[in-house]
């Protein structure tokens, strides 16, 4: 049957394997549970969650092209801008509201977090660290902030350690139920048992955050 | 069933009476409708289709009384985004219409012309209507209701009245509660109408005369807030060069026959009237609870009739209610009437998602690719 449809209007399914990234937050939501992505970029992580977690999975994308072809393919995607939009919901409308490489492109992300607190049970951020060695190193040397490892593209109008963060969600009222460093797009930092190596040695990470 | 002239139409019998929203009652009812496709054993593939102001139920073919084409090609047809081959496509003739269905100009008991007897209808009762021709069809959930303007709010209607019959909504370019400039541009219409010698006091029928002008004005007014606001401004300047007052092209000829006078006041009073938030105690997403219906809200944004914004209070409260729904506002200069025209990352979007539904709902290619 499906394979019929298929023949119509193909759904064409991403080949390559999920970002590390995905991977983790996949983890960390719960079975068939109702997670928001803002910012959900062309649709990946929602695809993964209604495929690996059967949640119901919607997302908020500000890029009009993104947003379209995310419809296309099917997805729940409103066209919105996250920054105001996120106001419409009521409390408590989601299981998990995901930022996944998207809360750093807020303007206010404090704020912003705080919503997604609101109108979801638990959060989770995915961030790049920009005290990772190799950017302390740069910094150092050439006097100029990079970009943490295979995060081009993505807009970052904050950049923070990780530290950085944690510090905002604890001023944000949230806590930090789990944090998992990653390195190479894969769970774990070398040397990252403490909050102080992972700053170092972790090139992202994925915080799972609480009210 | 009966096929006068090439209408198809459903004489309900006077026991089946349609309940208005004002207390009273429309019976014998007729609906006028076309259908399209066929319906699957499991009578789960049919598509209600929800015309506009101006719109038939023609969709998707020639209207044999008229000779106009099919009103939206792009759209409904084989191998098209609803696709004749897969779905069965129902459009009806609204109630209060000029084309088959009750209206002012069907003929009441008393054997003449209801005119202004015709109780006063709003846009649930013609949803009311459909529902009682759905089930005449032996259909009991529709796959999908889907309308553009004054359609999607019909579509809308159904969603929030029938929510467990509806397994998927396409709203597009509408809104839940008509703008104060959509009433004032269908008021100088319903004036006009009503300021023609030829309305009669609305008994023009029975004096064998039609009120041309003060039609022709009210289609106007309909047919300009359809164009992007730039072709407005270029056909008033146009006419502002030629030392004209007025930029209206010559509007003796075609549309009037299709809009019958007092059909006009009483569908555009139904549509003015829409407020669907009013029936929930203010609040729309009240209109959506516990709703499992999937929503796609598409809106194009130099729509100045019914722009994005009202797109988006939909959206907001079918979020707010917990409902599924997508939206996306496409960019076009073609104003509101792009829903009709070319715009291929609407079909693209409108497509995607029809047959996402389509597969959630468990609904294979029906019949032979086009």
């Amino acid at each position: 049957m499906m394979a019929q449809l298929a023949l119509v209007h193909p759904v064409p399914e991403p080949q390559s394997a999920p970002r590390g990234d995905h991977e983790v937050i996949a983890l960390m939501v719960g079975e068939g549970a109702k997670a928001l992505d803002v910012g959900c970029g062309d649709g990946a992580l929602l695809s993964l969650l209604a495929r690996e977690r059967r949640a119901r999975a919607s997302g908020v994308e500000l890029d009009r092209v993104k947003a379209h072809a995310c419809v296309a393919r099917g997805l729940s995607v409103m066209q919105a801008d996250a920054e105001t939009e996120l106001a419409a919901f009521p409390a408590g409308a989601f299981d998990t509201v995901i930022f996944s490489r998207s809360l750093q492109g807020f303007r206010r992300p404090g704020a912003v977090l705080r919503e997604a607190a609101r109108i979801g049970s638990q959060v989770i951020v995915s961030i790049g660290n920009s005290a990772h060695w190799r950017s302390r190193l740069h910094l150092l040397t050439k006097g100029a902030m990079s970009e943490p490892p295979g995060w081009g593209g993505f807009e970052q109008a904050h950049r923070w350690s990780i530290r950085d963060f944690a510090a905002l969600a604890r001023a944000t009222g949230l806590k930090i139920e789990r944090a998992a460093p990653m390195s190479h797009s894969r769970p774990g930092a070398p040397f990252a048992k403490s909050l102080w190596r992972a700053n170092w040695f972790a090139e992202e990470a994925v915080f799972l955050l609480t009210a | 069933m009966q096929a006068a002239g090439g209408v198809r139409s459903l004489a309900f019998d006077s026991k089946a009476k349609l309940h208005l929203a004002n207390g009273e009652a429309i019976a014998p009812l007729t609906m006028a409708f076309e259908t399209y496709g066929s319906l699957n054993s499991e009578r789960s593939n049919a598509v209600l289709v929800c015309h506009g102001l101006n719109g038939d139920q023609f969709v998707a073919s020639p209207n044999p009384v008229t000779g106009r084409p099919a009103w939206w090609p792009r759209i409904v047809g084989p191998g098209k985004p609803i696709d004749t081959n897969r779905f069965f496509v129902v459009c009806a003739n609204v109630l209060g219409g000029a084309m088959g269905t009750t209206g002012p100009a069907s003929t009441a008991q008393d054997g003449q012309p209801y005119g202004l007897r015709l109780p006063p209808i709003a846009i649930s009762d013609m949803v009311r209507a459909q529902c009682m021709l759905v089930e005449a069809l032996e259909v009991e959930t529709l796959f999908l209701a889907i309308g553009a303007g004054f359609g999607g709010m019909q579509a809308l209607q159904w969603a929030s009245a029938y929510p467990n019959r509806v397994f998927a909504c396409v709203t597009i370019a509408s809104a839940a509660r008509q703008s104060a400039h959509n009433i004032a541009l269908m008021e100088l219409g319903r004036q006009a109408i009503m300021a023609d010698p030829d309305w009669r006091q609305g008994g023009y029928l029975a004096h064998g005369v039609r009120p041309q002008k003060g039609g022709a004005v009210a289609r106007m007014a309909a047919c300009i807030a359809g164009q992007p606001a730039s072709r407005v401004r270029a056909s008033f300047d146009q006419a502002r060069a030629l030392e004209r007052f007025t930029f209206a092209p010559d509007s003796s000829a075609e549309g009037i026959e299709r809009i019958d006078a007092n059909s006009f006041l009483y569908v555009s009073r139904a549509i003015d009237a829409f407020d669907l938030a009013a029936d929930f105690g203010g609040s729309l997403a009240n209109a959506f609870t516990n709703s499992a219906t999937r929503h796609g809200v598409f809106a194009f944004s130099s729509d100045w009739r019914y722009p994005p914004h009202d797109s988006r209070t939909i959206v907001r409260a079918l979020m707010a209610a917990g409902a599924e729904a997508s939206f996306v506002e496409i960019k076009t200069e073609s104003g509101h009437d792009a829903y009709l025209g070319e715009e291929p990352a609407f079909e693209a979007a409108l497509t995607g998602f029809v047959d996402s539904a389509a597969a959630a709902r468990g609904l294979a290619l029906q019949g032979g690719k086009s």
